[in-house]
């Protein structure tokens, strides 16, 4: 099993890096976003700084799931995805590996460009450090929970309005406590039940959203 | 005809027994609900005392926490109706889920356009973003979803399921905003009826709230009725016997 699920996470990444705009799009959308918030809102470092946890969150929340459409869309039109369900491997497993490939193309790339946007923004050292650890616990919930609202919308008409319609209602638990984390770092008070719950989030969601995500495919490809 | 006996609930379940048996039981949800929602708003409007710290601004809660409550049971009840269509693949209770899902929402609007009024007189502001209210817009989000979502796909047979896995994983939301009270400190006071304890207010307000809630439940019913022999008609409208009741040419 594992074989297998090495095997759709190298031939994913095979896939995605014979284009690799497609992964750079949902970096610079995430790059651009924030940037406006300093136009918009004014360069006053200490207003940006309070605003910069949700920004940033809000920012990630959006580049992820832009990204969501392409998760099963390709595949569903070449075929693959029918011979994927028709295949003799558990299709959770199957759609856990989507999955990743999908976490590693689009939610790590923005974990690792957020300190940059970060200190932008004027946040302090620590207030960064935090800012990754939450965005690399949740961004992975995001992809998650995004694979079950990608999997029912796959090949509807307006499926992207639609998408962000059922997903971003799923999302906010997350930007709540991962921004929250971020804030709580920035003004001095603990973060370790910011974490506590991301945490369960996230393994939640690894072993329910495969499942679910699973299941829409079926109902989708019926 | 025997209630207790298992074909009867299952010829039931079926589109073109179900047609009729509705359309026999609107009426009496239809009276019932009009006739308690009269009695209900005349106990908590007229009869029901003043509250001692909040004057009458308080029994805008006879409409808000019966709506809230509806608000929360429909979507449960739809869940359960979208589980059972999904497992047994019964047509009727897909048909019943997407029929009360519009129902859901205006109690979820309903709940915190009430709970708006009612916060401006006594917390000073019409919103605050504490966790019952943002859990509740949560609510309203997720029903909206449901709706859009059996709207955008054209096949019924596919829309009902695609909606209904939505339905069951929103269904984590329900316990999170019942339990919010308790979980955070929120501006939103805690539940003042329980089932473990005597309800914290006058007897007469309780009354009026229990008749409140009984209306909108039987009104939901009459409504989702309503709304489920639509679209039998619709759906079933080139089968032989919606042809029969409409007297059309065979």
């Amino acid at each position: 099993m594992i074989k297998v699920l090495r095997w759709l996470i190298w031939r994913d990444l095979t896939l995605a890096m014979r284009r690799k705009a497609e992964v750079l799009t949902t970096l610079l959308f995430f790059v651009i976003v924030v940037s406006l918030f300093p136009l918009g809102v004014g360069p006053e470092i200490n207003t940006l700084a309070e605003i910069a946890p949700g920004v940033l969150w809000v920012a990630a929340l959006l580049a992820s799931m832009l990204s969501l459409n392409r998760l099963f869309a390709d595949d569903y039109h070449d075929g693959t995805l029918e011979q994927l369900i028709i295949s003799s491997q558990p299709l959770a497993l199957l759609v856990l590996g989507k999955i990743l490939t999908h976490w590693l193309l689009t939610g790590l790339p923005l974990v690792l460009i957020s300190p940059v946007l970060g200190m932008q923004l004027g946040l302090d050292a620590n207030s960064i450090i935090i800012l990754m650890l939450t965005l690399l616990i949740g961004t992975p919930v995001l992809s998650l929970i995004g694979a079950v609202g990608a999997g029912l919308t796959l090949g509807v008409r307006g499926g992207g309005v639609l998408l962000s319609l059922l997903i971003l209602p799923l999302y906010i638990p997350v930007l709540i406590f991962g921004s929250g984390a971020v804030d709580a770092a920035r003004t001095g008070l603990g973060v370790e039940a910011h974490f506590s719950l991301l945490g369960a989030f996230l393994v939640g969601a690894l072993i329910l959203a495969p499942i679910g995500a699973a299941a829409a495919l079926r109902i989708s490809l019926d | 005809m025997n209630i207790f006996s298992k074909a009867f609930w299952l010829q039931l379940s079926s589109p073109k027994t179900f047609y009729p048996v509705a359309g026999k039981m609107i009426p009496w949800f239809m009276g019932t609900a009009i006739v308690s929602i009269l009695v209900g708003l005349y106990y908590g409007f007229v009869v029901a005392p003043e509250d001692y710290q909040q004057g009458d601004s308080y029994r805008i809660m006879f409409i808000h926490v019966p709506a809230a409550w509806m608000a929360m049971w429909i979507y449960i009840i739809m869940c359960a109706y979208a589980a059972i269509g999904l497992i047994w693949r019964t047509r009727l209770s897909n048909m019943m889920a997407g029929a009360l899902a519009p129902t859901g929402a205006l109690f979820t609007f309903l709940a915190l356009w009430t709970g708006a009024l009612w916060g401006k007189p006594t917390w000073g502001a019409y919103w605050v973003w504490d966790a019952r209210l943002t859990s509740f817009l949560i609510l309203l989000f997720l029903y909206f979803g449901f709706i859009s979502l059996r709207a955008a796909i054209d096949d019924p047979q596919r829309a009902s399921r695609a909606s209904a896995l939505l339905a069951l994983v929103g269904v984590i939301n329900v316990p999170i905003i019942y339990f919010s009270v308790k979980w955070w400190n929120t501006l939103h006071q805690g539940a003042s009826i329980t089932l473990d304890k005597a309800p914290t207010m006058a007897t007469t307000m309780f009354t009026a709230m229990m008749i409140m809630t009984v209306a909108f439940f039987a009104y939901t019913f009459a409504v989702a009725f309503m709304r489920v022999r639509n679209e039998i008609l619709e759906n079933e409208k080139n089968s032989a016997w919606v042809g029969e009741m409409l007297g059309r040419e065979k």
